[in-house]
């Protein structure tokens, strides 16, 4: 039982010391190194992460390249942003408004009662299942209506793309119902519980932790089962593994369905830490950008895509504190560096250079004390 | 430049109450009165600075020397084009300042920014400022969104932030003072003054899609239909960004109202005026009002795309008077001859100023001291535009003034209103 659990869940050893020195170092290096202000910030480009881990299961695992990762991380964060809305909006902090008690920007809109869409977000029960159903469903429906008809490749990613799109469109034009540009802003307090006190973002940052560690061992779990290597088999030659009778469109579906929840669950934690949500977020930009962080952390690593979104932001962050006129062009040199130098993302860093010192230690470590042997690591699954 | 001017019409004054001999009784008690509270004023930028354990006492970044604020707009991305002329305006602002003795015997020192035209980063920097750098105030944001996005983080912290831009009211927030018109100031009067010389009785609104034309509008129906007893024959909205005018000039074709009445922004703003012009539809045809063309949008629009239209601000660069021309000209010195000056522009150079005059009447830099201050309804300032009042609710009383725009890009001011209060939650709209 421990033994299937360990080499499923986790990866094997290799994936478990990947996994503790990411856990260690979200939990205690940044805690203990940067102050809160830092830290939310930290926890703001971990909820990007979900979305890059997201990526690598579909883009790197399943090989399909979705530019539209952010429809989904807008649908996870938009549900929560709904949910908190509706909690600010009592009828004693919008007493100045022409029709109390709805959202604020709605009474400006014109909208005088709350559209019939957002009654159940009075409920948090409901806002959460909404934040994992929603984004699977929509992803099966642009699955099914993609991978049954074998569109793939490119022509898949502009399509992703084009949805962006449209959904920012929808978002800003249906102002009354969503704030339009501006979004939903000023969130004060889930279930009476403040989310602006320094003690509620601590709490949030380690849940946000959690919940992406929680999201990278599924992912593994799903790696290493049969359906791991069926994807990596279709991603390397598709048309065997459909001519092996599998019927590789629902695989996709599934894949591209997983991905679409753990984006998601990014998205409500985005709410939840940065206190609003607008469709800036949800757009083609930050979904381009969103495969950048994959790119930069090693398309095939979720461990890397984390690493690789916190350099990214963090990048982005300190490029544009000390040089806020010229910050855009050593983004971009960053990225074209990180693509001359190493293709394989910052994942592939590591393999070439550490790995081999990290198992000369390991192995010494093995031959000092009677390691129990543990069920061996698969090989292809974890590269 | 302008310290120096100060200085001398001090001890000007002073001297001439002195020997004051040959001037009426009444001019005299006047001038000793003025010339005392000239000296004070000039003697207290010589006079040693308040210690700072006095003037700060909730750790703002405030030495003895200097005092930290933070600049916050964006410098890159969509709003670049539109946030340049503010970043320079508040520049242009401390600088003055500070060659005049600073604040409270403080050189202001400015921390930038960049917001990057995305309200997520524009959140993330104002708390940066805030947290890490302890800044005394912020000058910055541009859009709506970027001000909400910021506010709850100022709320937060108990910081100040002085804001540009014209916009839709429907905020008085104690960490915010508005130097740009609410809309109720931009839009009545300009539409008395239309209704009135173009005795104009039928409106066709058009604006793009999101709060501010969407307020501003519903400001201006009710405004149009009770008050002026005219008609809305038609009310629409382009999706932000859009170019594609054809159907709405048709539309204003077949109904032909009296004025076009528009608030149509950013890059739209081109393809709608080149488009009308196409369309046959000009300044020598038709009456348009806009709320949206500064001088700044109208270089990007083009002169002969804008001849003989209307836009209603509270300034043109245009303005003829001596302390607007002086204004104009360090403008230009500093930035360049060809850099526009628009309403937003002149409204981002008043910010610096007002703090400045908050944080003196105070006689602290402390945040709410502050905000008492500016609540106390005895600020002012002797802007480009003309004097302005700080307003017990953050907002400025200023005036209003309609330009006919020229084919060079300047407009022609035709129209000057009273001071109108500044209401940022009017009753009944």
């Amino acid at each position: 039982m421990m033994n299937a659990f360990y080499s499923k869940w986790l990866g094997g050893k290799r994936g478990a010391i990947e996994l503790a020195v990411l856990a260690a170092f979200i939990f205690i290096v940044m805690p203990l190194w940067l102050d809160i202000f830092r830290l939310n910030m930290v926890g703001k480009y971990l909820t990007y992460a979900f979305a890059a881990v997201g990526l690598v299961m579909v883009w790197g695992y399943g090989g399909i390249l979705s530019l539209g990762q952010g429809i989904f991380f807008g649908i996870g964060g938009y549900c929560m942003a709904m949910f908190l809305k509706l909690e600010a909006s009592d009828l004693a902090s919008t007493a100045r408004q022409t029709t109390p008690g709805i959202p604020d920007f709605m009474d400006w809109n014109q909208v005088t009662s709350l559209p019939l869409i957002w009654e159940p977000f009075h409920s948090l029960t409901f806002t959460l299942i909404a934040i994992l159903v929603l984004p699977s469903v929509v992803a099966y429906v642009i699955g099914v209506a993609m991978f049954k008809r074998r569109v793939g490749g490119v022509y898949f990613s502009i399509i992703t793309q084009a949805i962006a799109a449209i959904l920012t469109i929808l978002v800003v034009g249906q102002q009354g119902m969503t704030g339009g540009i501006n979004g939903i802003t000023d969130l004060k307090t889930l279930h009476g519980w403040n989310i602006n006190t320094n003690s509620a973002k601590y709490i949030l940052y380690y849940l946000n932790g959690a919940l992406l560690i929680g999201a990278i061992v599924l992912c593994k779990f799903v790696l290493s089962s049969k359906l791991g290597r069926l994807l990596l088999a279709m991603r390397d030659k598709e048309d065997r593994v459909r001519f092996s009778g599998y019927d590789v469109a629902n695989f996709k579906i599934f894949t591209f369905s997983l991905g679409a929840v753990i984006s998601a669950i990014g998205g409500a934690m985005f709410t939840l830490q940065v206190g609003f949500m607008s469709p800036s977020i949800i757009g083609i930009v930050p979904s381009i950008e969103m495969v950048i962080f994959a790119a930069i952390g090693g398309r095939m690593s979720l461990v890397g895509a984390v690493y690789g979104t916190l350099l990214v932001n963090y990048g982005k962050t300190a490029f544009s504190e000390s040089f806020p006129s010229l910050w855009l062009f050593l983004m971009g040199a960053l990225f074209i560096g990180v693509v001359m130098v190493f293709p394989n993302g910052l994942a592939g860093l590591y393999d070439t250079y550490l790995k081999g010192r990290l198992e000369k230690v390991m192995a010494k470590l093995r031959e000092r004390g009677p390691l129990r042997k543990l069920s061996p690591v698969k090989a292809g699954v974890q590269k | 430049m302008l310290s120096k001017k100060s200085r001398f019409s001090a001890t000007d004054s002073c001297g001439r109450s002195g020997n004051g001999a040959a001037v009426p009784f009444r001019n005299q008690i006047a001038l000793a009165v003025v010339g005392a509270f000239m000296f004070a004023a000039a003697g207290s930028a010589f006079a040693e600075t308040p210690p700072t354990s006095k003037v700060n006492t909730t750790h703002l970044a405030v030495t003895d020397k200097e005092v930290i604020v933070g600049q916050l707009h964006s410098s890159t991305g969509t709003m670049a084009i539109s946030e340049t002329g503010s970043i320079e305006a508040e520049r242009l602002a401390i600088e003055q300042i500070n060659a005049a003795g600073g604040v409270l015997g403080r050189k202001i020192k400015i921390i930038e920014e960049d917001g990057a035209s995305d309200w997520p980063t524009f959140a993330e920097k104002a708390k940066k400022l805030l947290e890490e750098n302890h800044v005394a105030a912020i000058f910055g944001c541009w859009t709506s969104a970027s001000r909400k996005a910021v506010l709850p983080v100022l709320e937060r912290d108990n910081g100040l932030l002085y804001y540009p831009t014209f916009y839709e009211g429907l905020e008085q927030s104690k960490n915010v003072v508005y130097t740009g018109q609410e809309a109720t100031q931009q839009v009545f009067a300009g539409l008395d003054w239309v209704a009135k010389t173009k005795h104009a009785k039928t409106f066709y609104l058009i604006g793009s899609d999101y709060i501010w034309p969407r307020t501003t509008m519903k400001l201006a129906r009710k405004y149009i239909e009770t008050v002026l007893h005219g008609k809305v024959v038609g009310e629409e909205y382009a999706a932000l960004g859009s170019t594609a005018f054809g159907s709405t000039i048709n539309k204003i074709r077949l109904k032909k109202p009296d004025v076009i009445y528009a608030a149509v922004v950013g890059g739209s703003n081109v393809s709608w005026f080149k488009q009308l012009k196409a369309a046959g539809i000009t300044g020598k045809t038709n009456t348009l009002l806009t709320l949206s063309v500064t001088e700044d949008e109208a270089k990007g629009i083009g002169g002969e795309n804008l001849l003989g239209f209307y836009s209603a601000m509270k300034y043109f660069q245009s303005l003829d008077t001596p302390r607007n021309k002086e204004f104009v000209k360090q403008f230009k010195a500093k930035f360049g001859a060809d850099a526009p000056i628009g309403d937003v522009t002149q409204a981002a150079y008043e910010g610096p100023w007002l703090w400045k005059a908050a944080v003196e009447k105070a006689g602290s830099f402390d945040t709410d001291k502050v905000v008492k201050a500016e609540e106390s309804g005895k600020i002012t300032f002797d802007a480009p535009e003309g004097m302005v009042y700080l307003e017990p609710n953050h907002h400025l009383r200023t005036r209003l003034r309609v330009g006919e725009w020229r084919a060079d890009g300047q407009a022609d001011i035709v129209y000057t209103s009273d001071y109108i209060m500044p209401n940022p939650f009017p009753k009944g709209y």
